[in-house]
Order: structure tokens, then C-alpha cells, then sequence
């Protein structure tokens, strides 16, 4: 067998090699960055250089605007995550019902905004929802409401983003919330139908705990990815208005390639990597506990 | 009441796709009347020449092809031959490589942006082809549905064709690349798209609009220059119609994909 050892290196090999320099090396020399004070003058020179210790992480967690981005952040994933979920669970139970039709084409026309380009989906957003000549105002306005100053106003501002990402992102929820719900045994719909049991109470009692599993890995993507929260305030909101939509990462871009204080961004990605982490252990022992996974 | 259910969601979700188009068609300033029109009365093409004339559009649709076409080559290469090793070749240190790069993906993007950054200056690949296309060339998503696809080829046809003297690239290209196909057509599209519409690393890496790839571009128009909301829609259009159109056509290979990535969740 000594010859196909040898083969094996040969085939995965340069995978493994741009692979190590692209993602494993710099994943090391983040952390090694983010002990250091990283600033225009360390691009300049590398022996402006200076190691700080865990400086960065305690300079961040006095700093107001790491507080405020984080907090507008966890706004975004708390409330869009159950509310992308929300609406991915009801249009999946759609497709799935007996009496849906042409599931094929409804399928393709709730996934298409997940594929659509998100700067571009964003830019069109921005339009709609312009407090002046925007369609969106213009709509409320026709059926005798106010309109609102969607993208103007600081307590409106990330709504919209929190409405963007689930219009954008629902239909990749949905698509696994199918699958889940195909894998479920007709023969539970049956019994529960001849023992009586009302729609809302199948519901209950039989997809939602059969959708268990499912509902979990759901929940871990779409948190760590809502979590990563960038293009959509970079194009709609730029961040404002009065800072309002700055998420996490957005302020580590700033941070890293505005400024140039690398060493300080490279900490704010330590630390939303830390948070995101967290997040989705205490979600898994909390499915755990109930029995899910 | 489903099938009302149904239909008013995906008037939902191709109300502003549909917007797009609608508006990119008015001639320009005819979107920035009030009430806006919702339709154009005289459908025309003078936001596109706009666009392809004054803000250079085709330098930046010619970048993102050239960039998602080659990432999608290069990847397909070097994904596929890894995952055929990881489940098919025997070599030292096989099972425990495989777990750290699983593990690995609980590990976001962005921790090796400012690394990577430093890097490819160092390496002079700042503002270049390469530089945009570096951190997609190989992803665990990639080396793992194709691992999971692999293993299901029976090794006695492997063994045979070794038996007959078959060297081990031959046996690669002729019997097992015709069998994986399917999940090729599922790791291009899917690298197409994500290298397409791919945002963050592509604004840090290039500095200069030269090499700007459709969604730094747009995104650069939307921020910088007061734009005209016809153009501006006209420019979305461009940008997302080759992902739309791409997935339309073969949406089956990439539902399949994203549900397989998904079970490693």
C-alpha cells in the first residue's frame, strides 16, 4: 500500500497547501496581531511595532462605540433571526400542503432574492424605501397612513435592515425547512387525523418536535450568519443615521482598513468569534436539554 | 387560502426584483417624479448606455466574470482532488486532517481578513486578480461534499482498474471524475455565485476601481456619486441578472448543494 500513501498527499496536497496559507497561517497570525498595536505606522514600518498583551480586548471593552455596535448587532440577530425563521417555517408549511400547487415555480420564486447579488438587492432596498419618493411611503401614504422616515430616523433605521435581511434570506431557511418536513412520516398525520386531532394541534404535537432537529441547524446558520452583519448598513445606511446601524463587523472594517489599526480589528474579530461561539453552545445544550439533537 | 398564502409571499419576494427592472426601463429622471410611476410608460435602454458609457460598467462586468470564472476552475480543481483523497486514498494522518478541517469551519472569514491583508502586500498581490480570488480557491464546504459524494464509488471498481495497471492519475480522470459529475455541477455553481456575489474581502483587497468587481462597483456608485435611480437600478440588474439566471437554470444542483452543507451544521 506505499504507493497510494504517496498518492493520496499528491491529490490533496495543494488543496492543503493554498489552504494553510490562505486561512489556517493568517487564522494564527490574527491572534497574533490582535496582541499588537497594529496602526498606520506598523504598515509603514514594521518596527513600530510593539506587543500589548491582551491590550486591545481591554481598550475594547471600555470603549463606547464597541458597546454600541455590538448592541445594535445582537438587535439584528434577535430580532431578525425569529423573524426570518418565522416566516421561512410559514412558507415551507405552504409549499408543503396538500393542497398547494405549482410548487415547483413558488419554490424558485421564494428562494430568487436569496441568490440576488446582496449589494445589489441593497441598493434596490435603499430606493424603496426613501422617505420621500420611495415606493414604500408612497404605498402607505395611498392607504391613509403616515409615511415613515425609514433610513432618516435612528429608531427606524435598523428595522429596515432587520425587514431587508428577512426578505433576503428567508428562502434558504425555507429550502431546509422542506426537506425537514418531507422526511416526516405521513403515517403520524394519519393516526393523529383518526384519533381526532385538529390541524393546530397536529402542528403541535407532531411537526414542530418532529422539525426539531432541523429547526436547530436552522437556527446555528442563520444566527452565525446574522451575526456577520456588513453589506447590508454599508450600502443602505452607511452605518448611520447618528451610528444607529454600525454592526460589529462593520466597525472592525473601519477599524482595520479606514484607520489601519489592524491589531484592534483583528481583536474585534476575536471577540465576535468568541461571542458567535458562545452563542451557538448555549443554543445546542439548550436543544440538548430538550431533548432535540 | 394556501395557494392566496403562496402567492401573496412571492409577490413579496419579487415585488423589488420586479421594481428593478421596471425602473431601470423609465428613461432617466422619469423614477424621480412624484408619485413615482410603477411602470415605464416608454420602455428604454438609456439607463443601460448611461451606465456602460460614463461609469464604465463592462470594465466591471468583465472583472467578476474573469474572477468567478477562474475561482470556479481552480477551486473545482483542487476541491475535487482533495476530496476524492480524503475518501478514497489511504495516507498517513487522513482522519485527523479531515477533523481539523471540519473544525475549522466553526471559524469565520473575518478573523483572517487583516492576516491576509498583510500578507498579500507582502506578497505585492494587493489590488490583483489573485488577490480577490485567494481566500475561495479552497473551502472545507467544497473538499466535503465532495468527500461525502466519493465515498459512495465501490472500491472494487478502483481496485480493478489498478489491477489492470492503471496509473492513479488516469484512474482519477477516466473513472472517477465521469462519476462525481453531478456534484461537480453542484460545487461550480455554488462557487460562481458565492465568488460573484461576494462583498466584504473583495472591497479590502482592491484599492483601485480598475480591478473593482461588480458589487464594489455598484456599491462604490450607491455611496460616492448622487445617482440617478434609474441608472442605479439599471446597474443592480447587471449585477444580479448572471447569478439569477445561472441559478434558474440550475437551481436542482444548487437546492442539492446548499442541502447537503447544510447537514454538517
Amino acid at each position: 500500500m506505499r504507493p497510494q500513501r504517496l498518492t493520496g498527499w499528491l491529490f490533496a496536497g495543494p488543496a492543503l497547501a493554498v489552504m494553510t496559507v490562505f486561512f489556517f497561517i493568517p487564522v494564527l497570525g490574527g491572534l497574533a496581531l490582535s496582541l499588537t498595536d497594529f496602526d498606520p505606522y506598523a504598515l509603514a514600518d514594521w518596527h513600530n511595532l510593539r506587543f500589548v498583551g491582551l491590550g486591545n480586548y481591554l481598550v475594547l471593552l471600555e470603549r463606547p462605540a464597541f458597546w454600541s455596535a455590538l448592541g445594535n448587532t445582537l438587535y439584528f440577530v434577535v430580532a431578525g433571526v425569529p423573524l426570518t425563521m418565522g416566516l421561512a417555517l410559514a412558507a415551507a408549511l405552504l409549499l408543503n400542503h396538500r393542497l398547494a400547487r405549482w410548487q415547483g415555480a413558488f419554490r424558485t420564486a421564494l428562494f430568487a432574492p436569496v441568490v440576488t447579488t446582496v449589494v445589489a438587492a441593497a441598493v434596490v432596498w435603499r430606493y424603496l424605501f426613501n422617505t420621500r419618493a420611495g415606493m414604500i411611503n408612497v404605498a402607505l401614504q395611498a392607504v391613509g397612513l403616515q409615511p415613515v422616515d425609514w433610513l432618516g430616523n435612528p429608531r427606524w433605521a435598523m428595522p429596515t435592515l432587520i425587514l431587508f435581511a428577512a426578505w433576503k434570506n428567508f428562502g434558504y431557511d425555507m429550502v431546509l425547512f422542506l426537506a425537514g418536513l418531507q422526511a416526516i412520516d405521513p403515517f403520524l398525520y394519519e393516526a393523529a387525523r383518526l384519533d381526532g386531532a385538529s390541524a393546530p394541534r397536529r402542528f403541535w404535537h407532531i411537526t414542530l418536535p418532529m422539525l426539531a432537529p432541523t429547526t436547530l441547524i436552522v437556527g446555528l446558520l442563520t444566527v452565525a450568519g446574522y451575526f456577520q452583519l456588513f453589506a447590508e448598513p454599508y450600502v443602505i445606511t452607511e452605518g448611520g443615521p447618528l451610528q444607529s446601524t454600525v454592526s460589529v463587523l462593520y466597525l472592525m472594517y473601519d477599524d482595520g482598513f479606514k484607520w489601519w489599526h489592524l491589531g484592534m480589528a483583528s481583536a474585534i474579530a476575536f471577540l465576535l468569534f468568541a461571542l458567535i461561539y458562545a452563542v451557538s453552545f448555549m443554543l445546542l445544550r439548550l436543544a440538548r436539554k430538550r431533548g432535540a439533537a | 387560502m394556501v395557494l392566496g398564502g403562496l402567492i401573496g409571499l412571492a409577490g413579496c419576494a419579487l415585488f423589488p426584483l420586479l421594481w428593478m427592472l421596471s425602473v431601470s426601463l423609465m428613461p432617466p429622471g422619469a423614477a424621480d417624479t412624484l408619485p413615482p410611476p410603477l411602470l415605464p410608460q416608454h420602455p428604454t435602454l438609456a439607463n443601460y448606455r448611461v451606465l456602460f458609457a460614463q461609469d464604465g460598467m463592462g470594465r466591471y462586468v468583465f472583472n467578476s466574470l474573469l474572477v468567478a470564472s477562474v475561482t470556479t476552475l481552480v477551486s473545482l480543481g483542487l476541491n475535487l482532488g482533495a476530496g476524492y483523497a480524503f475518501a478514497k486514498l489511504h495516507f498517513v494522518g487522513r482522519e485527523r486532517l479531515f477533523q481539523l478541517l471540519v473544525g475549522a469551519l466553526v471559524l469565520p472569514a473575518q478573523v483572517t481578513m487583516m492576516p491576509l491583508f498583510l500578507l498579500l502586500k507582502w506578497m505585492g498581490l494587493v489590488n490583483t486578480y489573485v488577490g480577490v480570488m485567494a481566500p475561495m480557491l479552497v473551502t472545507v464546504f467544497g473538499i466535503f461534499i465532495v468527500r461525502q459524494y466519493a465515498r459512495s464509488l465501490p472500491d472494487e471498481l478502483l481496485e480493478a482498474a489498478r489491477i489492470d495497471g492503471a496509473g492513479e492519475g488516469w484512474i482519477f480522470l477516466r473513472v472517477v471524475v465521469p462519476l462525481i459529475k453531478p456534484i461537480m455541477v453542484t460545487l461550480a455553481v455554488f462557487t460562481f455565485l458565492a465568488s460573484w456575489n461576494d462583498f466584504m474581502w473583495p472591497l479590502i483587497i482592491l484599492t483601485g476601481q480598475e480591478h473593482y468587481t461588480l458589487p464594489v462597483a455598484l456599491a462604490a456608485l450607491s455611496r460616492e456619486h448622487a445617482q440617478d435611480t434609474g441608472t442605479m437600478m439599471a446597474g443592480a440588474l447587471v449585477t444580479t441578472l448572471p447569478v439569477l439566471v445561472l441559478f434558474l437554470v440550475l437551481q436542482r444542483h444548487y437546492i442539492q448543494g446548499l442541502l447537503l452543507g447544510s447537514v454538517k451544521g
